[in-house]
């Protein structure tokens, strides 16, 4: 077996974001590190949108970024830290809009090691110097500077390591252009290391160490080392330094020193300053909890700056200092508004904040004040003894605030994320679908949604009306040549014409000079000012003092096909003939003297626009229906010679010549294509060449069951080709490639560009004797996403065999459940207490909800109808019990009666696992499947984390235990065991009387069940110890498991073995075999094996396109949705992998790691070709892609055809 | 070990440990060896995003919060070192 693994959705999880002017333009702009994969984003100031600029996979793992800018410089560049012991420096180029690495400098092993830097990255700002840091010991620093030339340069590391010391945190000090000094937070092990009873650790101190690089003697010292807060757990950089121009200082530097519950100010030789974060006042908050900040970001303004610091709720908070040059009067702390808990916060210039959430959609705010002037509660320092450092081992009385909807931010845009996909899985339910949908169950507490992914675009409907009759085209058009939006609406139906107006309203307007007796085929702005109307008995050149002159068909022929541009208009006749008339100088339209006979009745036609500067295209394309399509010379030289012809492969419907960029063929200037729609539904797509006209790199895909329309169409003003067949398609360029993506839409019959003041980019259509008007808001997405909103984070679902409903848990640690919750405020009220309603009754899914104490679960039962997209039932679990796994099984005692049984456990702590009991919740359907109804509960000794139907029974992996039961009246009655698994079962499959168990740590064993002496047995196992996370049976003998350190891998079981054990009629033969490796008697064999970079949380075997192969689709904790392809011949395999072997050395990764050694961060790769790095073939320079392209025997057309046919065949993306 | 090293390794033995935190030898005791084990697992979760994800869903705690206890954790992630015997 080889597989071709394929991602379709790239990971949408942010891991960190920076700030700065990448491009070196004035406008700010956002790289986020996805983990994988690194993206620029760039906020429109007017509009307040994000938008990608360019994204690129790197292959490695991306640990740390950080934005410096050179003194006086006006362009930013990002570093990069990552788990290829190397640290690299990337400039972002406008001009050919991608990432540029400027320096690779090694210093280290690869891997996410605990002594080689990469963990953190702290920069000087003055943009001098960097320090890397491990976590443990080694911190590099590096010299940043200019040469002559003004290219950065960078030094060779000066060490600052620090033996036996953790390091939490570091930071670069802001002291103006003093020698750059960094910041670090460090805790010593060394003598805890040494002594046993246990003082040394209970005293062990944590340092706020400063590093000082000298830039004259090329050196870096520590110049001193405090203990701070031993609850420390991140440094923010506090402005300092002296204004150039003035002896006025910019800030008191040093560092804020964010600890549990306390923000103190603290630098060299200066007083402390120590505020409390403030607290929720929340009814059911636990103030024994301690409260950290996990996210800061420093704003600088002119002459002001200020902080906003991030509590693990999502508490945004103000922080400001007062100070009088260098020394600090006053630290400052307010609540400032709550937003989703991030990873990283940015604040731009031009006022807004963008929250890359740690799980979750991701924000982009937009600041409407700063909080300085409202009555929201504000701490100072100065309130308290000492600065609030009188007794720095003791804490600060408590701070409360209110916690409120946002008052200084409002939400500009929204970026959606899968981050984290727990759950999925795939099929077809929506009616009028023919491919089949992903469904997810997203996000974490009460942020969670399940989401319907399909493959397409999202449409945006703006007006939608109701037509007199069933119209078969539609057209829109300009009056003048240089108006800006479109005049009329122009709709043809059977028997006449209708004309619209498009004005403040859209009319039928009379006197246009249109003919509105008869069809319509063609419309065109033609000339400067004149219109041309093509219908079947001739051609109404429609002048702008509406004078119209009229070429009219010959008796006894009428015009079957036109097409037509700015300059020239061309018509075939129902005698096969075809008349071409040009524009003269003067705006007359003449026919050339001849006619061409094609010999066959002509269906289609198309010429290209006019290309600039220049008085025609030279190119004509007639589609006959002898299943042929010629190239026609419309060059004075050679008029209507035919210069090349293709067959077909069924006649065509529609040809559709169009001029657009695609990177991979034509870097600098767009391609000509010549698209060919099929009666079968089938969609050609050639390249014209220029110069001698001949068809060449033929690509073919299915659109769907009707013969194929095409129209070409403006998106973003650039050419687009919309394809309408049973479903509808667009063909755009995108970031410079070209993706062909279907609208989720209703089917158009015909469609045209449609464009006004208050749609200028927009689409219209007819569908049946309905006009829409559309756009595409979000060009390049490939899967919508419609999403509805759950309590808890989702733990798994699964579908109902007979109903189309799914049944999901949910459930959360750290969570009071709603019947606790009530209880306690009961409770609470009982006690005299006030309870403020309103912030108990705030949304959980913005402010989350209070923390509790470990052990603490809040947990439902859910039913959703997928197809009407909502919650159909709700069973919340009560008694502080949560659910973990489910199962449908149909009971053979019953008569196959369908039960859900639930596996949950009440007061379950996660690590060590354990519960006060496990159950097994048994329901009956009612009500169709919308319904629950209880019927007992069987107590278990541990969490069933593993449920599942076997012949007519349930298996259930119960911590260490298999066990098999079957239904009684009062409870489920266990009918065999086998406790030979080493952790905890997480997953189980079966396949007749087989039964594959996924073990927490211990791989996959396969196991089967004997009746006739009711013996569970495990046979084979695996060799390696693996942590599954997630695994699907290919075939009988064939498992693909995915692990948690982000491999994929296949496992296979000798068949013989297989017949072996089937045929033991007992099971006697294998309970006297001897074991191997302390394991099962059998082991199953790797067949492929490969690292994807983020943790599997689904897998399954499926078929992506109609009538095509099955793949494995598996869908990751990160949001990344891939494939496993398997290759169907060996000469594909050869050629792949050897691209792949060329792209390896071509494509070298941005964050410096091996490819090959990314692939195989834990196992080496085996039998797996990575598409994703192929696919980087299309990006790479027209001379690289034709060395490679020679190298393998091919042209560089028939390369990227073979890695588009990969992709398309077999995802249909 | 190769031969180069045989005869060298002695003496660049206890350089070498101290240069690469972490790497055993002979004399390694349990304690000492099961400790910095953990202190590696520790620090490659910290490491790879997706782990502290893992981690973070399923205790239902901040990814801050979880990369900050497992750093706290590092101080010691296996108890007091056992008492030395005399003998």
């Amino acid at each position: 077996m080889h597989l071709y693994n394929l991602t379709l959705q790239p990971p949408t999880a942010v891991t960190q974001a920076i700030v700065g002017n990448f491009s070196g333009a004035r406008q700010q702009e956002i790289i986020i590190s996805h983990g994988t994969r690194l993206e620029l984003l760039r906020p429109d100031v007017q509009t307040g949108k994000v938008s990608t600029v360019i994204a690129s996979d790197v292959f490695g793992s991306i640990r740390s970024l950080a934005a410096f800018r050179l003194t006086g410089g006006t362009k930013d560049y990002a570093i990069v830290g990552s788990d290829s012991g190397r640290i690299v420096i990337l400039d972002y180029d406008p001009k050919t809009s991608s990432f540029v690495k400027l320096h690779q400098e090694t210093f280290g092993k690869s891997g996410a090691r605990r002594i080689v830097p990469g963990q953190y990255l702290a920069t000087d700002p003055k943009g001098r110097s960097v320090m890397i840091s491990a976590m443990e010991k080694a911190k590099l620093v590096y010299i940043l500077n200019r040469d002559a030339a003004a290219n950065l340069t960078i030094s060779s590391p000066l060490e600052a390591h620090k033996n036996s010391a953790i390091i939490h945190h570091i930071v670069g000090l802001d002291v103006g252009f003093e020698n750059p000094m960094f910041a670090a937070l460090e805790v010593d092990y060394s003598e805890s290391d040494q002594d046993p009873t246990g003082e040394a650790f209970n005293n062990a101190e944590k340092m706020l160490t400063y590093y000082e690089l000298d830039l004259g003697l090329n050196h870096v010292v520590r110049k001193w080392s405090e203990p701070t807060d031993t609850r420390a757990n991140l440094l923010v950089q506090v402005p300092g330094g002296q204004v150039a121009s003035s002896d006025r200082f910019d800030g008191p530097s040093g560092v804020l020193v964010c600890c549990e519950d306390h923000i103190i100010y603290r630098h060299m030789d200066a007083p402390q300053h120590r505020v409390p974060i403030p607290r929720r006042k929340h009814p059911l908050e636990d103030p024994s909890r301690g409260l950290i900040i996990v996210a800061a970001v420093m704003h600088k303004m002119k002459g002001a700056f200020f902080f906003l610091l991030q509590s693990e709720e999502g508490d945004l908070y103000k922080v400001t200092i007062e100070h009088e040059d260098e020394e600090v009067k006053a630290l400052k702390i307010k609540y400032f508004d709550t937003v989703p808990v991030a990873s990283s916060l940015c604040i731009l210039k031009s006022g807004f904040l963008f929250v890359a959430a740690e799980f979750g959609n991701h924000f982009l705010y937009q600041f409407q004040k700063l909080g300085d002037d409202d009555y929201e509660p504000e701490f100072s320092s100065t309130a308290y003894p000492s600065f609030g450092m009188e007794d720095p081992k003791s804490a600060l009385p408590s701070a409360y605030f209110r916690p409120r909807p946002l008052e200084n931010l409002v939400i500009a845009d929204e970026m959606e994320s899968l981050d984290p996909i727990l759950d999925s899985k795939v099929l077809n339910v929506l009616p009028n679908s023919d491919a089949p949908q992903i469904f997810t169950a997203c996000g974490r507490g009460a942020r969670s949604t399940f989401r319907t992914l399909r493959h397409g675009l999202e449409v945006e409907e703006s007006v939608s009306s109701d037509l007199p009759g069933i119209p078969n085209a539609v057209w829109t058009t300009k009056r003048r040549e240089d108006d800006a939006f479109d005049s009329y609406i122009i709709l043809s139906f059977v028997n006449g014409t209708l004309v619209l107006s498009i004005g403040e309203t859209i009319e039928e307007v009379q006197d246009t000079g249109f003919l509105s007796s008869a069809p319509t085929l063609a419309v065109q702005q033609i000339g400067a000012d004149a219109l041309l109307q093509v219908h079947p008995h001739g051609i109404r050149h429609v002048l702008s003092d509406r004078r119209v002159n009229e070429w009219r068909v010959p008796e006894g022929k009428t015009i079957v096909s036109a097409t037509t541009n700015k300059r020239q208009v061309v018509v075939a006749l129902s005698s096969a003939e075809l008349v071409y008339f040009e524009l003269d100088l003067d705006g007359q339209l003449n026919e050339y003297q001849d006619r061409k006979a094609m010999g066959s009745t002509v269906l289609a036609l198309s010429i290209g626009e006019v290309p600039e500067g220049r008085q025609r295209t030279p190119y004509l394309a007639v589609g006959c229906e002898d299943q042929t399509v010629r190239i026609i010379s419309l060059d004075p030289e050679s008029t209507l010679e035919t210069i090349s012809l293709q067959a077909l492969t069924a006649p065509p419907s529609a040809i559709c010549i169009a001029d657009m960029l695609d990177a991979s063929i034509n870097k600098s200037q767009p391609t000509m294509f010549v698209n060919i729609g099929l009666q079968n539904g089938v969609l050609l797509r050639t390249v014209l060449d220029p110069i001698n006209g001949q068809l060449t790199d033929t690509r073919t895909r299915f659109l769907g069951t009707r013969p194929i329309k095409l129209i070409r169409v403006q998106i973003q003003r650039n050419p687009a080709i919309l394809a309408l067949s049973s479903r509808s398609w667009l063909n755009y360029t995108h970031q410079n490639l070209m993706h062909f993506t279907p609208l989720i839409f209703e089917n158009f019959d015909y469609a045209w560009s449609f464009s006004a003041e208050l749609s200028p980019e927009g689409l219209i259509g007819i569908a049946g004797s309905v006009l829409r008007i559309f756009q595409i808001p979000k060009l390049g997405t490939k899967l919508k996403q419609d999403s509805i909103p759950l309590s808890y984070t989702p733990r798994k679902f699964i579908t109902h065999p007979s109903n189309h409903y799914f049944y999901m848990i949910e459930g959360d640690h750290r969570v009071m459940g709603e019947d606790a919750v009530s209880k306690r405020l009961d409770e609470l009220r009982r006690q005299g207490k006030t309870i403020d309603d309103e912030v108990v009754n705030l949304p959980p899914d913005v402010f989350g909800r209070p923390k509790a104490p470990a052990g603490t679960w809040a947990s439902c039962i859910r039913i959703i109808d997928p197809i009407e997209a909502k919650t159909v039932a709700l069973i919340p679990l009560e008694g502080n019990e949560a659910a973990f796994s489910l199962a449908i099984v149909p009971f053979a005692v019953k008569g196959g009666e369908l039960h859900l049984v639930v596996g949950t456990a009440a007061d379950t702590f996660i690590a060590p696992r354990s519960c006060s009991s496990g159950f097994l919740r048994t329901y009956k359907f009612t009500n169709d499947g919308a319904g629950l109804e209880f019927q007992h509960k069987t107590e278990t000794d541990d969490v069933p984390l593993a449920l599942m139907a076997f012949q007519g029974r349930l298996v259930a992996g119960v911590g260490k235990a298999l066990r098999i039961y079957d239904i009684g009246k009062k409870k489920l009655l266990r009918k065999v065991e086998n406790k030979t698994f080493s952790s905890a079962i997480v997953t189980l499959s079966t396949q007749g009387s087989r039964i594959l168990v996924g073990d927490m740590q211990e791989s996959v064993s396969f196991a089967v069940y004997k009746p006739p002496e009711n013996r569970l047995l495990v046979f084979a196992d695996d060799s390696q110890p693996r942590w599954v996370t997630a695994m699907a049976m290919v075939d009988y003998n064939t498992v693909v498991v995915g692990d948690r350190f982000g491999n994929v891998f296949i496992n296979r079981l000798d068949p013989k073995v297989s017949d072996q054990v089937d045929d033991d009629p007992t099971g006697a033969g294998i309970l006297h075999e001897k074991g191997i490796l302390m394991g099962a008697p059998h082991k199953t064999k790797l067949l492929c094996h490969f690292h994807i970079g983020d943790i599997i949380t689904s897998i399954h075997k499926v078929s992506l396109v109609a009538g095509g192969r099955e793949v494995l689709l598996y869908t990751c904790l990160h949001g990344t949705i891939g494939i496993l392809v398997p290759f169907i011949s060996k000469e594909d395999v050869d050629f792949i992998s050897t691209l792949e072997q060329h792209m390896r050395t071509e494509q070298s990764s941005l964050v410096g790691r091996d490819q090959l050694s990314w692939r195989g961060y834990y196992t080496p790769v085996k039998a797996v070709v990575d598409g994703d790095l192929c696919e980087t073939y299309a990006r790479l320079p027209g001379t690289k892609q034709s060395s490679i392209a020679g190298e393998l025997d091919r042209t560089v057309g028939e390369v990227l055809k073979k890695l588009e046919q990969l992709r398309v065949t077999s995802s249909g993306f | 070990m190769s031969s180069e090293l045989r005869y060298t390794a002695n003496t660049q033995l206890e350089h070498l440990h101290a240069r690469y935190t972490g790497t055993g030898h002979a004399d390694l005791t349990k304690y000492d060896w099961l400790t910095h084990q953990h202190r590696d697992t520790l620090a490659s979760i910290v490491g790879h995003p997706t782990l502290t994800s893992f981690l973070a869903i399923a205790d239902g705690e901040a990814m801050g919060r979880v990369k900050f206890e497992m750093t706290e954790r590092m101080l010691q992630p296996c108890g007091p070192p056992p008492r030395k015997d005399e003998d």
